[in-house]
Order: C-alpha cells, then structure tokens, then sequence
C-alpha cells in the first residue's frame, strides 16, 4: 500500500478505517506475491526453452565455420556451454537473481551492463508515456461521462476513435516531419543523454512519449468514460443524490473512485504495450534503448542478449500486474476481505 | 441501424474489397521498377503517387490489404479456435483445478506482449509472416479464453441452464447448445475488435521487420522504407498510414455498431 | 396544513405518459402508502417529489413542499432540499450503499454535503443516529464497510443517512421489499417509530397491500399512472369503490381449493441429508472451514401429497432443491425417489431425473432466449430413453400449451414476445411435459404481480386436479403456501425446525420460530376479502 499513498490517505478519511484493514492487506499481498513468484519461474522455463529450440552452436557462429575443435571447447567453456541443458537453466536464473545475466556472444561484455545502459532511455520513456496517457485520459473520460451524449462528449468519442485507429511508430514519423523537421522545437531522433540534465533527458524524449502515449491515452479515456457511466446506473449513485449531492458531486465522491477499478486493468495492461510499443518507437527515434539492442542481438543471433531483454520485459509486465492487483485491493475494500 | 455500424461496415467493406480485387487487378503491377518515375506525388497516372523505385503506390498498397487482412484473420481465427474452447471449458469446470490451470495459463501468456513473442520466434526461426501471425495468434488466445470464460460464467448461473441440467444434458451438450450460441455476439463483436488489433500489430511488427518478408508488400514495411525520406516525399508515409487508419477505424466502428445492433436487451425492447 | 401536496401531476417520458394527473397530499406524521402492480407509476411519483427523474422527464402540476413548488426550483435549490428537507430510502439495499466506503462515511456525508455542523460534530451525529436505526458503534464502528453487514443491516444505514438531518418528509421506495419478513417487521417497525417521534411525513410506497393496510393513514393505490382511488385506510378497506382496487386485494390474499388428498405411498424419502460448502481458507496454511447449508433433513412426500417448505433467505431451502434435484452432490444422508437414489456413484442417476421437474423463480431467466418455444419446452424429452418425434411431438407440445393456458400457435414463438406471467406458464408446460412424478416449484410465483400470481394459482389448483400433481413448493410468502400446500415444513439454518398440517401449522404453530415468522408476517385485514 505504501506505492498508492493517495488511496490510502482516501481511506482515511473517517479516521478509524486504517488499522484493521492492515493484516487482511498484507494476506491478500502474500498471497499476490507467491502467485507473482510462480509467473516468473514458468515464464523463465518458457523462455529458455524457446531459446534452446534455436538452431546452431552459440560458439560455431561466432568464429565461422573453420574454427578449431580445441577453440571451440574453450569458447564453450567460457560461455558457461558446456554443462547440462538443467545446469544452464540454473545458471541463467540464478546469475539474474544476483545481476549476473551472462556474457554478450557478439560483444564479450556482461548483458547486465549492456541492459541497463539500454534500461536507461527504455524505461524513462514507458513511464513518461504512462504518465502522459493516464494525465490525459482520466480528465478527458470524466468529462465525456459528464457530458454523456452532449457535443463536448461526441468530440471527445470521435476524437478518441480516431486516436485508437492511428499506429504510433506511424504518428511518431508525422510528429517527426511536424516538430522536428518543419517547426525545429525538437531534435528528429537520438538521446541526449542524462548526463545533460534532466530536462534535456526529458525533452529528447518528449516527442516519442507523445507518440506512445496518445494512441494509449485513447482507449484509456473510452475506458475511463464507458466505466463512469456504468457507475452511474448504480443505485448507489441515485442514493448519493438523494442526499443531496449535485451531479457532479457524486461523480466525484462516488463515481471516479469505483470507476477506477476497470481501469486499473487496461493500466496495468497498457504497461505492457507501452513497452512493447517503446520498443518500436525507438526505432522511429534511433533511441538507444532495449528495442534496439534486442534487434541487433537478433541479427548478431547474440541469443542470450535477447534471452535475457525478453525476461526483463517479462518480468516488468508481470510485476505491474502485481502492482494493479494490489491497487485494486486499496480501491475496492470487498477484495481484501475475500483473502 | 446506427451510423456507425454503416460507416465500419463500408470502410471494412472497401478495404477488403481492395485486396480482393488485387488478386486479378493493380492498376500497375506491384513489384515493377520504373526508376525514372520515382517519388512523384500523387497525380493523375499514380493515384497514390510512386516509391523511390518508381513502383505505383496504389497496386503496393491493395496488394498490402491482403498481407495485413491475412496475417489479421488467421491471427483472430487461431486465437478464436482455442481461446473459446478453453473459455468455455474453464467455465463448465468452474473452480476446478482445471480452470485454475486455465486462467494462470492465460495470465502468462498475457505477460508476453506479442511483439515480444514475435522476437523470441524471430530470434529463432526468422523472420517471415507465419511468424506475425503465430505472434498475433497466441496472443488472442488469452483474450477469447477470457471473455468467453467470463460470460459463460454468468450465463451457467442462469435459471435456464439449471433447466437444461435437469433435463439431464451434461456440461459439453449445454455449452454447446446453450453457452456458445449466448455468447456469439460477444464474440463476433470482440473478434472484429481483436481484427482491428491485428492490423495494427502486424503493421508494427513489419515496420520493425519481423513480419511479411519482401517482395511481399506490407503496409508497415512501406512505412519503414518511406521514414528516410519523409522530408522530401511525405506521401510515402501519409498513404501507407492513412491505409491503417481508415481500416482499422473502419473495424472499430463495425465492432462498436455490432455491439449495440447485436445486443439482445436492445433487441428485445424493439420487438 | 399539508407537508406535501401533490396536485394534477402528470409525467412524460421521451413522450410515453408514465403519470397522468396524480394527487395526494401528506400531513406531518402521516404515512401515506402509494401502491398499485408494476408499471403503475408509483416510484416515478416519488422519484418525481425527488425531482431525480430520468432523462428526458416531463413534469406538469404542482408538488408542494411546505406550502412552495418544487418544479420551480432549478437543480441547485433541489440539491439544498434533497438530504436535508427530503430523505429517501430505496428498495434495494444491497446496492444503495456505495461499496469502496465505509458506512461512517456515508452517513456523514449528508450532513457535511448541507454543511450543517462541523465534521466533529457530524462525526456525532452520524455516531447518534445509527445508533437509533439499531446500529450503535461498539458493535458498528464507522469503520464498516456495506459489504461486512446483512441486507437488513444495510436498509438500517440507508434510513440513518436519509433521517440524519431530522427531514420533514421521508420517502421510502419499496423498503422492505427485498428483505425476509421477520427483517421486514423491524424495519417496518423502525420507520413507523421514526415518523412519531420525529414528526415526519413518510411517503411509502409499496406493492404490498398487507404492509399498507398495516402501516398507512392514507392509502393511495394507481393503475397505468393515474390514482384509482385514496383515501383513509380504514374507510377505503371498508368501502371499496373501483373494481381495481377490489381485484386487488382479493388477489393479494388469494385463496383456492386444491382437490381432495388421496392416500398413497411414499414417493420422494430424504433421510439425514446434509450439504457442506467449503469456505475459502483463512490463511494460507489453515484447514478450510465447511459451511453446512443443509443439516440432518429428513422428511417423506407421498405421491398426491402437496408439501410447502418455508423458510427466509439464506436458510438452505434452495440448497436442499438442488440436491434433490440431483444438481449437486451431498456429503451426508440419502435422496430417493421412488426407492431409487438420486445420485448414485457421483453421477446423478438419470432414471431417477426423468421422474422430476422443476419450476423456477424468474420467469425472464428461466428460458434460452434463442430458443422457440416449442425446443424449450421439449427440452426434457432429453431424458426419455426414445426421442419424441414428429406428430407425437407436436401433438405433446398443443396439449401442453393448451393445458397451461396458451395457444398451440404459440409454439413457434420466442419467449421474448411474452409477458412474466405467460412465461411462467410456459415453464410450467415444460415441467410437465414428460409427465413427471414430482414437480419441485422454486419460489415459483414469487417474482410476479398479484393480480397474475393469483392466475398462477388458479392453474396449479386446476393442473392438481387434471394431472394429479405431487409437488414441493418452496417459498418465502407465507400465505401462498398457506393455500396451495397440504402439508409444510419450516426451514431455518439448515434444519427443519417444524412439520406439519398446513392449516394446523399455521393456525397453531409450536416451534418459536415459526410463531415468530407467522407474527411477523402482515396480514391483510378480513375486510378487504369480503368485499368482492
């Protein structure tokens, strides 16, 4: 609960509701977390056994064809090759767990270096779009609930149809050849760098945030606005006016906070397109980030590199998952009592 | 009807039309170089104006349709032909260990994003368009799973299901006789949406080359050949994108306007 | 002078006239009951005293609150009245509290929201009045959450937040309608003590004439929008004029004659059957508790024989149905039919099924809706042995249909093109189409207007007697299995706590509980059966 400090203020409010709610929070947070834990490992089985499907020698591709047997061995060896298929597994997930994610077959550097220098523009920009599409979403969705039917609403679900339709590598390049190439405000591609500073970090990233997140920002708007609305046939809503509290009131009181709880699902969901989806944009940008490391290792066939980005990627949707089923029990007081 | 039924059924209808046609007409032939013709806007011979091989951009983009609607479908029909199995199993079980088995199934599968399924069968296999769309496809798997789960739920709650138990039919007779034709709107309405997110998808992952191969003309590809050049001729990427746009707005508005033509509560209240 | 005057209101909808020239008028302390069948227009009368109408509402007319009109006022003077002037309570109290709250909450918001007292003191207050709805805050801290108390428990907290401000007028929309009767007595109680004491005019509107005859001064009953006829509650009983209002209250207390029981063998023999729930595990690594829905019931239906079975929500009688009807397996005791069990090696046995059939609650749920009605009620032609075909078949569906009341050219028909009670009907044809032996009816008329309920129960009475029916019948209305049973069983937490004689059980129950269910319950006045 410590992550949602706003939700827990909210249930504050009577003073009271805090100390009881505690134990039964920490049960439902176990218990998310044990389920968390067993994702990742079948997740990791999976995806080292996808890779060991691969064809080829690792250490042959390397260095050609008319390498030495004696060569090879050592090449093997050094890559940690040459011991059983369940012995590798090991390895690999016990190396992660430490930081350790092997040694790049293309580079000889450690992936662990070479990730999270890329981790660096990756994630900045995932959660600069995440910000960017829920900040536009919940004001734009509420707005269209509270307008249901009316011009203001029409534009908004029009606006935001078109928005869902439009691919956002495809809006990166008209956002590109707009800002960058005609008006100058931003730089067509590349990463500055955070050594430059903040904003210069931020503003390099600007543009590609604002390309992830509108497509984004769309659905979570239709989403935010299709869940108000079910909100506002709820009887609870007649009672709350009932006692007085104009239309907005309620919706404000009463609505959002229910309303979120849908929503909460396509956030956590559209954590996961954001990183794929920033994967993309990097090549629209010619960001240094995760998207172009992994295609590089693709074709250097650098098959640990792409191992191990897979299961970071993973890994991230996986425990954004965990963090939206432990908002919901925040949100939605039936869900911890149900543990 | 609504309008918006009208609107997606017609934008749907001209975007298949377009690769059905493709298949016995281009108004050029898609793979023909002409580099003295090469980067002219649209005009009056090239509808949609030539590449920087001098290849007409009309023929490059019908013959696109096909690519983008046939990796789409089958995605949608792979995910359909297992995920509603399943849901509806999961349903029928609920509880059980089966159904457990199920979701957390499903649950993992929805951790991996499908272009990073695309990667890691890239990584191994290559790149191509069966790739796309085994990419597209099992990530759908999940989402059918899910919602048919979900509705076959509430539907067994029913009282007529109970009459149907009574009446001695077992699980797998009602959910055919009784669940799935309950929830076909549903998933027509979801399989037109999740057709929609296929194009989307698969034009992404060509753009990043992991979807159809060349010759094969792919929306996305042409709009990652056009991103070099989009300073000097913007149609390249104007049209290609445009293309998307209109079919996938197209799909949303059939899926959205079948929701509300199909529902049966406004069905009922007609008759 | 009148609190509340209601003068030739009339209402439309997009269009549709929902009220046409309604009048009633309320003085402090007075509790006037509006009733009248569904789609008689009496929640859009208090919705329309609320002014939280549908969209699309039209109101012509004058409600007058205090002597001043409320369809002048705009939307921010009716925001300062609603709360404060005007409580409401609604029907539904498992959905009227917002859940991700806690009741504290909302029970103090609606004197915060009027800014009537600081939130220390509205802290006390809130504290002050759930305790005079009978939640005091040892045992109901503020701190609860809906979802922690009981549907009575519940309508309490919505009849604190609607009194919290000491409001003239109380509306209250169906409020007992979705609780059990003995629930039902003590929020009735609560409100009829609440308007005394704080000299409210209470607005109560209701379908349920015996809860009327009981409650009310003034009775007020509509048809189709419009008032058929009011007036004090002794004289409108005593002199009934409108032939509605008559039909009404002969059909809410309606009686009829089953043909004469013959003595026979015994055909259903349930013997210590008990049916366990698992509840969720506590925490991860305790043995997960059992809930026993059904506990040790035993009892014998002869073949002839009419039994009843009674009992409030939540004490496993529609557990106990499904067992019978070999649904769901029981972990203890014994369910035969005919001297064959229902469910033999954890399958249910289906020589045994083709004996039984089942009538449900909800006429709306209870068919396939892409279904024609011929397939739904042939469905139980699934457990012949041989299909039933061609003319066979057709000839079994005219009878059916013919027997419950409907045309044969009904058959081709979906069952949305009919009404509630017709649907009802059609679950009855289904039933009884295989010629069962036993018929289980599961609340069977419970989710219909009085009017058709009485029709319902014309045709049970006339099936008894053309087809010889044996049948359980299981509900909660207390005179319904008054009528239409022979013998009744009492059901409470799982156990049968009294069997017996209908009449005798009724007219002398000896178990604490069935007094206290039969006291409970309202009864309509004799008055009102001799009139028609």
């Amino acid at each position: 609960m410590r992550f949602l400090p706003i939700f827990w203020f909210h249930r504050c409010w009577t003073g009271s509701a805090c100390a009881p709610n505690v134990a039964s929070m920490l049960r439902y947070a176990l218990k998310r977390l044990i389920s968390l834990v067993i994702s990742l490992a079948v997740a990791s089985v999976v995806i080292f056994a996808v890779i060991e499907v691969a064809p080829g020698d690792p250490a042959s591709f390397m260095l050609g064809v008319n390498a030495q047997e004696d060569t090879l061995a050592a090449l093997r060896a050094e890559l940690g090759l040459d011991v059983s298929k369940l012995q590798r597994y090991f390895n690999w997930v016990g190396g992660m767990m430490v930081g350790d994610f092997g040694t790049s077959y293309t580079y000889r550097t450690p992936v662990s270096q070479m990730i999270a220098d890329r981790l660096w523009v990756s994630l900045p920009l995932a959660l600069y779009a995440l910000t960017l599409s829920t900040a536009i979403a919940f004001p734009v969705g509420i707005y269209a609930a509270a307008r249901r039917g009316k011009p203001g609403d029409l534009t908004v679900m029009g606006a935001t149809q078109l928005g869902i339709a439009v691919p956002n590598f495809w809006f990166a390049m008209m956002l590109v050849l707009v800002f960058a190439i005609n008006l100058r405000w931003f730089n067509a591609g590349g990463f500055v760098g955070w050594d430059k500073g903040l904003w210069a970090g931020l503003h390099s990233l600007t543009l590609p945030a604002i390309a992830l997140a509108l497509p984004q920002a769309a659905i979570l708007a239709r989403v935010m606005r299709s869940s108000l609305l079910d909100i506002l046939g709820e009887d609870f809503m007649r009672t709350a006016r009932a006692k007085g509290l104009s239309r907005r009131q309620a919706l404000w009181r009463h609505g959002v906070r229910n309303a979120l709880i849908p929503v909460l699902t396509i956030i956590g969901l559209q954590f996961s397109f954001l990183l794929a989806g920033s994967i993309i944009i990097e090549q629209v940008f010619y960001l240094p980030g995760l998207g172009r490391l992994v295609f590089q290792a693709i074709s250097a066939r650098d098959l640990i590199v792409v191992e191990s980005v897979v299961m970071l990627l993973v890994f991230a949707v996986i425990t954004v998952n965990f963090l939206v089923d432990l908002a919901y029990a925040a949100v939605d007081p039936r869900l911890r009592s149900r543990t | 009807m609504s309008r918006s039924l009208i609107l997606g059924a017609c934008l749907s209808s001209l975007v298949l039309l377009a690769a059905a046609v493709s298949f016995v007409w281009t108004p050029y032939d898609y793979t023909a170089l002409n580099i003295p013709d090469k980067l002219q806007p649209p005009n009056a011979q090239h509808w949609f104006g030539t590449d920087h091989f001098g290849r007409d951009m009309f023929s490059m983009i019908m013959v696109g349709a096909r690519t983008s609607i046939a990796v789409a479908l089958v995605a949608v029909g792979i995910g359909m032909a297992l995920g509603v199995p399943l849901g509806l199993t999961a349903a029928a079980r609920k509880g059980s260990a089966l159904d457990e088995l199920i979701m957390r199934g499903n649950d993992l599968v929805f951790a991996f994003p499908s272009l990073v399924i695309a990667i890691l069968i890239t990584a191994v296999f290559g790149a191509g368009a069966i790739n796309a769309i085994i990419a597209i496809g099992i990530f759908n798997i999940p989402v059918f799973a899910r919602i048919t789960r979900g509705a076959a739920l509430s539907l067994w709650e029913r009282e007529f299901i109970l009459a149907a138990r009574v009446s001695g039919k077992g699980a797998a007779r009602i959910s055919a006789e009784h669940i799935l034709p309950n929830v076909a709107n549903l998933l027509i309405v979801q399989g037109t949406i999740q057709f929609s997110l296929g194009i989307l998808a698969e034009a992404g992952l060509s753009y990043v080359g992991l979807g159809a191969q060349p010759p094969t003309p792919s929306w996305g590809r042409m709009l990652a050949d056009a991103q070099t050049m989009v300073s000097f001729a913007p149609h390249l990427a104007l049209i290609p994108g445009l293309a998307i746009i209109v079919t996938v707005l197209g799909l949303n508005l059939l899926g959205d306007g079948l929701r509300d033509w199909l529902d049966p509560r406004i069905r009922v209240a007609r008759t | 002078m009148s609190l509340l005057e209601i003068e030739n209101l009339s209402l439309s909808i997009h269009g549709t006239d929902i009220l046409k020239q309604v009048n009633l008028s309320i003085t402090p302390g007075q509790i006037v009951a509006v009733t009248g069948e569904s789609g008689s227009g009496k929640s859009m009368t208090a919705l329309a005293v609320m002014q939280l109408l549908p969209d699309g509402a039209k109101t012509t007319g004058v409600i007058r609150l205090n002597g001043s009109d409320l369809l002048d006022r705009d939307e921010n003077d009716m925001c300062t009245l609603r709360g404060a002037a005007i409580g409401m309570v609604f029907q539904e109290p498992m959905t009227a509290l917002n859940p991700v709250r806690t009741i504290g909450d909302q029970v103090m918001e609606t004197i915060l929201i009027h800014k009537a007292m600081p939130p220390r003191q509205a802290r006390d207050r809130a504290e002050e009045v759930l305790t005079r709805v009978g939640l005091p805050p040892d045992r109901f801290p503020l701190s609860r959450f809906p979802h922690e108390l009981s549907g009575g428990q519940r309508q309490r907290v919505v009849i604190a937040m609607a009194i919290a401000l000491r409001p003239k007028l109380l509306i209250a929309d169906e409020p007992t309608t979705a609780l059990d009767v003995t629930t039902q007595a003590q929020i009735l109680k609560l409100l009829k003590g609440l308007v005394s004491e704080y000299d409210m005019g209470l607005l109560m509107i209701t379908h349920d004439l015996a809860v009327v005859a009981d409650m009310a001064d003034q009775i007020v009953v509509m048809r189709h929008g419009e008032v058929v006829e009011s007036g004090a509650t002794d004289h409108l009983l005593h002199h009934m004029q409108h032939p509605y209002t008559r039909m009404l209250f002969k059909a809410s207390g309606y009686q009829v004659s089953l043909p004469e029981l013959a003595q026979s063998r015994p055909l259903l023999e349930v013997t210590n059957v008990i049916r366990d729930y698992r509840l969720p595990r506590k925490g991860l690594f305790d043995t997960p508790g059992h809930h026993r829905a059904v506990d040790q019931v035993s009892f014998t239906l002869n073949s002839g024989e009419r039994l009843g079975l009674v009992g409030e929500s939540g004490c496993g009688k529609s557990t106990l149905t499904k067992a019978i009807l070999g649904l769901e397996e029981v972990q203890g005791g014994d369910i035969r039919l005919d001297g064959q069990p229902v469910f033999s090696g954890h399958k249910p046995n289906l020589a045994v099924r083709r004996k039984m059939q089942v009538v449900f609650q909800d006429p709306y749920g209870s068919f396939n809706p892409r279904h024609r009605v011929a397939r739904l009620i042939t469905e139980p032609f699934h457990l012949l042995d041989a299909p039933v075909m061609g003319s066979e078949r057709q000839d079994r569906i005219a009878e059916m249909l013919t027997a419950v009341g409907l045309s044969p050219d009904d058959a081709g028909k979906y069952i949305h093109e009919f009404s509630g009670g017709q649907r009802q009907r059609i679950a009855i044809a289904r039933a009884l189409i295989i010629r069962p032996e036993l018929i289980l009816f599961d609340e069977a008329v419970s989710a219909l207007d009085v009017s058709v309920r009485a029709q319902i129960l014309d045709l049970l009475a006339e099936l008894c007697e053309a087809y010889d029916l044996t049948y359980l019948f299981i509900s909660h209305d207390l005179s319904v299995v008054r009528t239409i049973t022979d013998r009744v069983m009492v059901m409470r937490a799982g156990k049968i706590v009294e069997e017996g004689d209908t009449e005798s059980v009724f007219s002398d129950p000896q178990h604490q509980y069935t007094k206290d269910l039969i006291n409970a319950a309202p009864v309509l006045p004799d008055i009102g059966r001799d009139v028609a």
